[in-house]
């Protein structure tokens, strides 16, 4: 996937000049990740560049940028390293289409690499979804497959709202064979990974390969037929997707990394219980991370949902040979 | 004083970071400041020593896969050994994730300074009974701590002042600077050491920072700015140790800026040839701080044979300590995710902490 979203940048900088790339180590060094690897070298330190070290710097120049018609794409190092810019990403970049009554367009795109699963110390693994995908006026989206880190970053390079574009850290390494330039479904909808009748899972970003393993799983053990429906855009949800899949199995998961309390679970689950109330067998489950803050890599294992704790949550849901 | 009594030229830093010890080992003439004691000077060795030496092995425990991550400070040792001698034992220290030598210079056990980058527990060591915040990670955001914590002791009438580090690239966040404008305004007592390894991973000083010296931006807010050869120990500790006391007695903060150098890569996951100069790493192995403190101890006869290998055997017995303690697996019992969230566990953590239990007991059932 680290290739794709590189190739994905390095053909939005080709093919529109006001497109450029800013933030912490993403110049020489090509990233922590390197997502922007050789960017600097074939663009030149004009459109590609290292900034000084500062959040709020980075996101709030690039507020002004886009007011003046260039699209920047800038880098947060880690989830928990954005947290500095929150102000300008909550006040400014979500609220200046509305504040100046649709005058100010912000065609820019927060690029954060997201989530655990890598080892990482403190403030390497949050899952922070939830803060943007609260915050009205974010477009907020999350890549699950290289296809689609290529494809939608693409397209959010070249929206017209800013986008909030969560990489799922742990997947950076997913190899998949993709020919580029590959256009897959818009960035805004909803896509079902897996066709199944018993029952929907729900899944986004890092989450979305766990959920496909729970599937086969609840298949070669249970014989349950599992839909596993990969969200890839949390704002805006695309309800009529998951509303026809959940219409259709009569049971729904939802699964991400992040504590359940307050989660991005909450509004999908309610989402399908307002909507889909008749359809339902048991109530929407959710699977997420404990309500604690990230722990330690030691611990991270325990803490992380994994296939067996969606199989359980699967295993709940009040089959009628339990009845 | 108000800010409109202040004298700049007072707060300005000189036009030479102040050196105490030449790169050869030679005493200078260094701006007000005497040489530090016979008997500091040896501490600071000793500390320098054993520094590098735990540095070491940390490096090579990590190469191992024991711990999760290191970012060393080879090179910086004069900086956080230097500084923290200065400390006193009422002050308090604010680490950052780089500053592993200094808590261990500042007397944690090693082992509990390792434990955030084995990846075991967020902070292995309890901070009141050190007087040193959990290592930060966050950039400039204990500056901040450094701050409120510094002029809480005023407020409660204590004689206390803090000690924080923060990096070059850490100087450009937000926070460092609201940090050293509360701190000017309200006369608190604290000293902002920045270590100028030059480098904030892979982004070089001159694209942080356009002003003179780091020890410039003091000025600006109001607090005297001190510009000092980061890698001349006895210097490092001369400059903190009067900033510090000029803190403890109500002379309100200032920074001190330690010129130096980041020896290895970022950390063990950076590449750091892949962006700065080796002819640059090797002019900066040769202005090694440890090399030129102990010139200076053998030239004026304070070291000899006998204790120089006193002080490599101490060492040797620590790094070995380590070796021992981190070369075991710890079980960590994942009860602890729920054990501090709050002051009371809340019932859906209760609850959350009995599904872990029942999932761990099926599957040990099952093995
Ligand atoms: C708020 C924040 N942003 C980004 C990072 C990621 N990061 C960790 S260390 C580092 C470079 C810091 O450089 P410097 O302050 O010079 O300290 P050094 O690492 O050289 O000791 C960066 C960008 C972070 N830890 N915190």
């Amino acid at each position: 996937m680290a290739q794709a979203l590189n190739a994905a940048l390095r053909d939005s900088l080709r093919a529109d000049p006001d497109v450029l790339v800013f933030g912490e180590d993403v110049g020489a060094l090509g990233g922590v990740f390197r997502i922007t690897d050789g960017l600097a070298a074939e663009f030149g330190e004009q459109r590609c560049f290292d900034s000084p070290l500062a959040e709020a710097g980075i996101v709030g120049t690039a507020v002004g940028m886009a007011m003046y018609g260039l699209r920047p794409v800038v880098e947060m190092q880690f989830d928990a390293f954005a947290y500095p810019a929150f102000e300008q990403i909550t006040s400014h970049v979500a609220k200046l289409r509305n504040r100046t009554r649709g005058k100010i367009e912000l065609p820019m795109v927060i690029r954060i690499p997201y989530g655990g699963g890598i080892g990482g110390v403190e403030h390497h693994s949050d899952s922070s979804e939830a803060y943007y995908t609260h915050t009205p006026g974010l477009t907020v989206v999350s890549p699950a497959t290289p296809a689609d880190g290529y494809s939608m970053l693409q397209e959010a390079i070249t929206a017209s709202d800013p986008v909030v574009f969560l990489e799922p850290k742990r997947r950076y390494w997913t190899k998949a064979e993709v020919e580029l330039p590959a256009v897959t479904e818009p960035m805004r909808r909803a896509v079902v990974r897996r066709a199944g009748t018993d029952v929907t899972l729900l899944a986004y970003g890092p989450m979305v390969t766990t959920a496909m393993e729970a599937a086969e799983a609840a298949r070669a053990e249970e014989g349950r037929e599992v839909e596993v429906v990969d969200l890839r855009s949390l704002s805006p949800l695309d309800a009529d997707t998951v509303c026809a899949s959940v219409r259709k199995t009569g049971r729904a998961v939802v699964v991400h990394e992040a504590p359940v309390f307050g989660g991005y679970g909450a509004e999908v689950a309610a989402t399908i219980s307002q909507r889909c109330f008749h359809y339902l067998e048991a109530p929407v489950a959710r699977v997420g991370g404990f309500d604690i803050p990230y722990p330690s890599p030691k611990l991270e294992e325990h803490h992380l949902p994994h296939t067996g704790r969606v199989l359980d949550a699967i295993a709940d849901l009040q089959w009628e040979e339990d009845r | 004083m108000t800010a409109t009594e202040l004298n700049p030229q007072q707060l300005l830093p000189g036009g030479t970071p102040i050196r105490l010890v030449d790169e050869s080992g030679t005493p200078v003439e260094g701006a007000g400041f005497g040489l530090p004691t016979s008997d500091v000077l040896l501490g600071l060795h000793r500390s320098m020593v054993i520094g590098r030496r735990f540095d070491r092995q940390a490096t090579a425990l990590t190469k191992q896969g024991r711990l999760a991550v290191y970012p060393s400070s080879s090179g910086q040792e004069a900086c956080q050994v230097g500084a923290v001698h200065a400390v006193g034992s009422r002050d308090w220290l604010f680490p950052t994730y780089r500053d592993s030598v200094a808590l261990v210079t500042h007397g944690v056990p090693p082992v509990e300074v390792l434990e955030l980058l084995r990846g075991g527990r967020h902070c292995g060591y309890d901070p009141y009974r050190y007087r040193a915040g959990p290592q930060c990670t966050p950039l400039a955001t204990n500056a901040l701590h450094a701050v409120g914590l510094a002029h809480a002791a005023r407020l409660r009438g204590d004689d206390a002042a803090a000690l924080v580090f923060v990096g070059d690239g850490a100087t450009s966040e937000g926070d460092a600077h609201e940090a050293f404008n509360f701190a000017a305004v309200w006369g608190a007592p604290v000293v902002f050491f920045v270590q100028n390894n030059q480098w904030a991973i892979s982004v070089p000083l001159a694209k942080q920072s356009k002003a003179p010296t780091l020890a410039h931006k003091a000025v600006g807010y109001g607090m005297p700015g001190h510009h000092v050869d980061g890698n001349d120990a006895a210097a490092v500790y001369a400059v903190t140790a009067r900033a510090l006391s000029e803190a403890r007695a109500g002379n309100g903060p200032s920074l001190v800026e330690g010129t130096t150098y980041r020896m290895d890569a970022h950390t063990n996951a950076d590449d750091a040839t892949r962006y700065r100069p080796g002819d640059e790493v090797r002019a900066w192995h040769e202005r090694d701080p440890l090399d030129r403190l102990t010139a200076l101890l053998r030239e004026s006869g304070l070291l000899d044979e006998t204790s120089t290998a006193a002080v490599d055997e101490e060492a040797e017995g620590l790094a070995a300590d380590v070796r021992a303690q981190l070369g075991t697996d710890v079980h960590i019992d994942p009860d602890e995710l729920f054990a501090h969230v709050y002051a009371e566990p809340t019932a859906g953590l209760r609850e959350q902490a009995n599904l872990l239990a029942e999932e761990l007991a099926s599957e040990q059932k099952e093995v």
